[in-house]
């Protein structure tokens, strides 16, 4: 496709994506405003990571995208094919292989190496929105660590429901400076933020924002010493792979309500699959026509 | 038997198919041309260059074409594409006061010099539906008036021969784009002006109707509105001379807003100004009452917490393109995120005894 340039970006554009870049790793979690472009999908659709992914891309990469974990949902084939199409760059499922990822929601299970560069989609970027909705408000919160806001929803959440209610998109603290949005990924994966070898992009298009996480980065999720953080999952094994320890998608299968539990992360569970490790109700079902 | 959800690629590319087939229709009716839409669909075609920030009536009738009609989705294919566009330089500021008008009026005085043009307008229309266009219609030739050739003086400026209008000298520096820089806070007035004339006509509109019903009155009058064609001048270097190239349709509203003075200003009549692509003064008159409204801190005006007021508000959330995009995306999958809000319902309900009441219950 010769009427647009590498990865679509012209060079001007990426050059001051680059440069958001290189100031986001010099401050860890610190979100840099960055003249997001309009790009030809949506708001919402991923338009942040794509802008960030299309900076990174040199000819040489291999580049896997994923959303909730899988390289086959709509989304992440549709941004696959969109980098092939414009940047012509070798494409993988598999993690290990790939030296950028682009994630929607999901952290690979597998360890990821140095070198690699995993790309986030990120749709609200400020952790102090849903607090406070003004811009010029939370800027100053961050300049000033007026942090004690978070700290009193956290400790609202505990006196109300004896946890804290949060979820996914659960906040951290990097470098012990900044609070982060590591975006809505499930808090299963907050401990692997930290300490990761590879580094770590987070683009927000539509809120006009980038910020990272470099590699081995000292990334903290917030809780008290009485109520410490915990990585929550569906308490199953994968019915496809047996995994233990992977994150599960819950699957209705039938009208009676009958679930079953498998692994988010496709490439995670076809690895232990091909590999010989089998769940409860993958038996009857791997028969290879 | 489940598998996992496989064969994303086909289901896009037949979904596609599927779309170009529904957009084309019945196929025993006649195809619509682009041409068609950019004579027919004129104000669609002025909206989609509007808010798509590229002024081409072909390409803009060309994304109408392709999106259907829906407008947003047109105004977005104009956006993604006007992005790739290389940038040659930025014109002179167009002048309105030479403007080829097709309609101008005042609602302030009865009669001004240049004369009110009432022009193309739907406003005096008895909203009749026109059984004769369902068949086909020709147009009798509407009458012709010479063009007067006088000059069309802007009525605030006349207001500024006595000094009752707030002066609004150009300052001389180049305004800021919003395309080319992250949109930062406080706004100064010509970013807040960008925004609004790329914003949704229907934002826009009902903000400006709130601060007629009260929110964040400004008691505006329609000092003038003018529609027509003004020439874009551009200084080629490589020449030394500065030439014509080419001229777009605007709309241009000023509006006169009572003003009883603050502890900074004295009492005169304020401006507030709507200039769009095309001919869309609906736009235009709502965009010059929410630019009113915002600079209520400039003039040392009470903020009376309306939203029409709120420059983050009204900027942040103006764009429709943004604004479709984020809303629609929610239906994209997340079941990630509500596997995770699943195991913590689950644990707050065993936490507060839920099932077991519900076991009781039953």
């Amino acid at each position: 496709m010769s009427d647009y340039n590498f990865a679509y970006l012209d060079e001007d554009t990426k050059r001051m994506i680059r440069r958001a870049l290189l100031k986001a790793v010099a401050i860890p979690g610190y979100q840099v405003p960055f003249a997001s472009r309009e790009m030809p999908m949506p708001y919402g659709w991923g338009t942040g990571g794509v802008q960030v992914t299309a900076a990174c891309l040199v000819p040489e990469d291999v580049l896997k995208v994923i959303d909730q974990g899988s390289d086959d949902t709509t989304n992440a084939v549709s941004i696959r094919k969109f980098f092939v199409k414009t940047s012509g760059v070798a494409v993988t499922e598999t993690t290990t292989e790939a030296t950028v990822i682009q994630t929607r929601h999901r952290i690979p299970e597998q360890a990821l190496h140095e070198g690699q560069i995993l790309v986030y989609q990120v749709p609200i970027p400020e952790p102090l929105r849903f607090l406070e909705p003004r811009e010029t408000e939370t800027r100053k919160m961050h300049e000033l660590q007026e942090y004690g806001l978070m700290h009193v929803k956290l400790y609202e959440d505990i006196a109300r429901h004896g946890t804290i209610a949060t979820s996914y998109a659960y906040p951290v603290k990097v470098e012990g400076r900044y609070i982060m949005d590591p975006s809505p990924i499930p808090k299963f994966d907050n401990p692997k933020l930290g300490g990761n070898a590879a580094l770590q992009l987070f683009g927000a298009g539509r809120e006009q924002r980038i910020y990272a996480v470099p590699p081995y980065s000292d990334v903290v999720s917030l809780d008290f010493d009485d109520h410490p953080f915990v990585a929550g999952k569906a308490p199953h094994d994968c019915d496809l792979c047996g995994a233990a320890d992977s994150y599960l998608d819950e699957v209705i299968t039938d009208d009676q309500g009958t679930r079953m539990y498998v692994c988010s992360d496709t490439d995670f569970c076809a690895t232990r699959r091909t590999a010989g490790h089998v769940g409860r109700l993958a038996a009857p079902y791997e028969v290879t026509p | 038997m489940y598998v996992a959800v496989k064969g994303g690629e086909r289901a896009i590319e037949a979904a596609h198919a599927f779309l170009a087939e529904e957009r084309r229709g019945d196929t025993s009716i006649a195809e619509l041309s682009v041409a068609q839409i950019r004579e027919q669909l004129k104000l669609a075609v002025n909206r989609v260059m509007a808010e798509g920030s590229l002024y081409d009536p072909d390409l803009a009738a060309l994304a109408i074409k392709q999106a259907r009609g829906d407008l947003i989705e047109a105004v977005f294919l104009i956006r993604a594409y006007r992005t790739t566009l290389p940038r040659f330089g930025a014109s002179h500021p167009i002048e309105t006061d030479d403007m080829a008008a097709i309609r101008r009026i005042s609602a302030t005085f009865k009669d001004i010099p240049g004369g009110q043009v009432l022009g193309p307008t739907f406003d005096y229309t008895h909203r009749l539906l026109d059984f004769k266009l369902a068949a086909e219609g020709d147009v009798p030739e509407a009458p012709q008036a010479t063009p007067s050739g006088d000059a069309l003086p802007h009525v605030t400026a006349l207001l500024g021969q006595d000094g009752l209008i707030e002066a609004s000298p150009d300052s001389g520096a180049e305004p800021p784009d919003l395309t080319r820089n992250p949109l930062e806070l406080p706004a100064e007035r010509a970013l807040r002006l960008q925004a609004l004339t790329r914003g949704d006509e229907g934002f826009i509109l009902s903000l400006a109707y709130s601060t007629q019903r009260g929110y964040g009155r400004t008691h505006a009058f329609v000092g003038e509105l003018r529609i027509g064609m003004v020439d874009v001048a551009f200084d080629m270097p490589e020449l030394g001379l500065t030439i014509s190239i080419g001229e777009v349709e605007v709309s241009e509203c000023e509006s006169v807003n009572q003003f009883k003075g603050s502890k900074t200003e004295p009492p005169q009549f304020t401006r507030g100004y709507g200039l769009v692509f095309g001919q869309s003064e609906r736009k235009a008159i709502s965009m010059s009452l929410v630019d009113r409204a915002l600079r209520w801190q400039e003039l040392g005006e009470d903020n009376s917490g309306a939203p029409a007021q709120d420059a983050e508000f009204v900027l942040w959330h103006a764009d429709n393109v943004q604004a479709t995009g984020f809303l629609e995306h929610i239906k994209l999958p997340h079941y990630v995120d509500f596997q995770a809000e699943l195991e913590l319902i689950r644990k707050l309900r065993r936490e507060a005894g839920a099932d077991t009441l519900q076991e009781a219950a039953e």
